[in-house]
């Protein structure tokens, strides 16, 4: 039997992120975490545990455990190559221009989605929208932790249904 | 057992398919191989056209006018009852009662029957339930302290029933099972376990979602005393379910829900309850549904049961022989077919089972990943989740044959060695 996969199987799974999950990035353990967060989509079983570390207002490291799809693991990965020496405030952006590409509109011209962008794909098939968006939510969650001060706390973000 | 061996069984699938308006569609270019059949079966022509027919020719609410068409209406209604009742051997007809699905039909229980407990009160379920089993007793012991025990199950996924004796005392007042694992496809020994609820004076609650469509129920042969089921799991639309219960104990229950049809006389400040089944059925009830899922019953009936049972037995027996090929896949639940409906659970341990949904969707086939609404069972199994394929009358070794060259072609895909 010859194989044809799918085109439409081929724009979710490109070969980008297919090699991100292959080899995902940011897997060391931190030596020091000054951030945390957990999350966890119950639908799927996806969970991300998330350490950051951070010189004032900047990221210097980024670790991401747990296990997920493709799709996550990939998101999770590309996260880990993208934020580290970013700001806060950076790191905030991105997030919110992936959620933007993910839900349908296009990414301000201003901000480089690097690897990211090869995620577009994900937007049609919106049950999987929550896959890649997961490692963003709960980098969301550990900055907002670690704002409020709470470093050592773990939050649990359980991430909803994609709403295009 | 080979690839080529002939089936052992006197079902056609590929005649039944003919049946089936949906199985004759492509999905991405390819024939739609349907395996998610736990979730919810296909429709048979037949009641596409009874559904069609009831909102044609006899559309009318039931049980209050005189005019033709509520007679008519009230007539396909109260057959479906009936119907339902001499399908599953049911006392009586009167302990039928027209739910929205098998949860609806669990969450009775829980509270009119639950209403009965005190604190203290212990109900049995068991570590392979659906939510649709664990919730509402959940809800149940929060409200009344009740306390929940549950059943282990061995690592080959079937009940503990060594274990059954010390979690039954006199305490224990309802018994709640799966008479077949939705994840494991583990078929209970429900008639056992009804036995020794009762030797204890606790009442059988039954979740047949998963057995009534695909084997041989007999209510009372069972020596059950509630058994819930859902209409669109058995070739039926979605919507409609069923609560079938011996009449005497419905009798003794208050209703949990009030509105019309429910009641016998109504005053500003109290009323009466109508007779049962009509006290637990309040408001206009999913008569069109009701209308058309005798269809579906005529022809499990025309296949009959044990037949249905043999052709499933035997092909996830054949499922199972050609999964187990694959050296690399998790396959959950027990491995003889004798002991398990048409349904396996596998794991690749390196493709998420999402991923491995969406490559099979690429070739047209449709299964389930996820964690089946059993989490509690995926923690037993430690697994985040799932791959589920199940099986129904119209599926073939073909079928079976398209899921593993999928799987096959799914680590391909990932850049995995198979």
């Amino acid at each position: 039997m010859v194989d044809r996969p799918e085109v439409a199987l081929d724009e979710l799974y490109r070969e980008v992120v297919l090699d991100h999950h292959r080899r995902p990035r940011g897997r060391a353990p931190l030596s020091r975490v000054d951030a945390r967060a957990h999350g966890f989509n119950p639908v799927c079983g996806d969970e991300v545990h998330l350490h950051l570390s951070l010189d004032g207002d900047r990221i210097t490291g980024v670790e991401v455990q747990g296990r997920g799809c493709a799709i996550c693991t990939a998101s999770g990965s590309m996260m880990a190559e993208l934020i580290p020496g970013r700001s806060e405030a950076e790191a905030g952006t991105f997030a919110e221009a992936f959620r933007s590409v993910m839900h349908g509109k296009s990414a301000p011209p201003d901000v480089d989605l690097g690897d990211l962008e090869a995620l577009e794909g994900v937007k049609k098939f919106p049950v999987r929208v929550k896959c890649a968006l997961l490692p963003w939510v709960t980098l969301a969650d550990a900055l907002r932790a670690w704002r409020d001060g709470a470093t050592e706390t773990t939050t649990t973000t359980e991430i909803e249904e994609a709403k295009p | 057992m080979t690839a080529t061996a002939p089936p052992r069984t006197t079902l056609d699938p590929s005649a039944l398919r003919a049946r089936f308006p949906i199985l004759q569609r492509q999905v991405h270019g390819h024939r739609l191989v349907y395996l998610d059949n736990a979730a919810t079966t296909q429709k048979p022509e037949t009641v596409l056209a009874a559904l069609q027919h009831y909102y044609a020719n006899s559309n009318a609410n039931v049980h209050r006018g005189v005019h033709t068409l509520a007679e008519e209406a009230t007539a396909a209604y109260e057959a479906c009852r009936s119907r339902v009742a001499r399908f599953v051997n049911a006392p009586d007809e009167r302990g039928v009662i027209i739910a929205r699905n098998a949860t609806d039909a669990l969450n009775l229980v829980a509270r009119s029957w639950g209403a009965t407990l005190t604190a203290g009160d212990e109900v049995l379920l068991s570590e392979m339930e659906h939510h649709s089993n664990l919730v509402p007793w959940i809800l149940l012991a929060r409200e009344r302290g009740v306390v929940l025990r549950h059943l282990p199950i061995t690592d080959s996924g079937e009940l503990d029933m060594a274990a059954l004796p010390r979690m039954l005392s006199r305490r224990t007042q309802i018994v709640a099972l799966t008479a077949m694992s939705n994840v494991l496809g583990t078929i209970n020994p429900i008639a056992e376990i009804a036995e020794a609820a009762h030797r204890v004076g606790a009442v059988m609650v039954v979740d047949g979602a998963q057995s009534v469509p695909h084997m041989p129920v007999d209510f009372q042969a069972l020596g059950v005393d509630f058994l819930a089921f859902s209409a669109h799991k058995a070739y039926g639309p979605t919507g409609i379910g069923f609560l079938v219960a011996k009449p005497e104990l419905l009798d003794r229950m208050e209703p949990i829900s009030g509105g019309g049809e429910m009641i016998r006389a109504v005053h500003l400040d109290r009323a009466t309850w109508n007779e049962i089944p009509h006290k637990f059925e309040a408001g206009t009830p999913n008569i069109a549904d009701a209308a058309a899922f005798p269809a579906a019953l005529d022809m499990l009936e025309e296949l009959g049961m044990d037949a249905v049972r043999a052709h499933e037995r035997d092909l996830v027996g054949y499922a199972l022989e050609r999964l187990r090929s694959l050296e690399w896949l998790e396959l959950h639940g027990p491995l003889d077919p004798a002991r398990r409906g048409g349904l396996v659970s596998f794991v690749d341990p390196e493709i998420h089972p999402h991923d491995l949904a969406q490559v099979l969707d690429g070739r047209g086939i449709a299964i389930r990943a996820g964690h089946h609404c059993a989490q509690p069972l995926m923690r037993r199994l430690d697994v985040p989740a799932t791959a589920r394929a199940s099986l129904a009358v119209y599926n073939d070794r073909d079928d079976v044959d398209a899921l593993v060259d999928g799987l096959v072609a799914a680590r391909k895909y990932f850049g995995l060695e198979s």
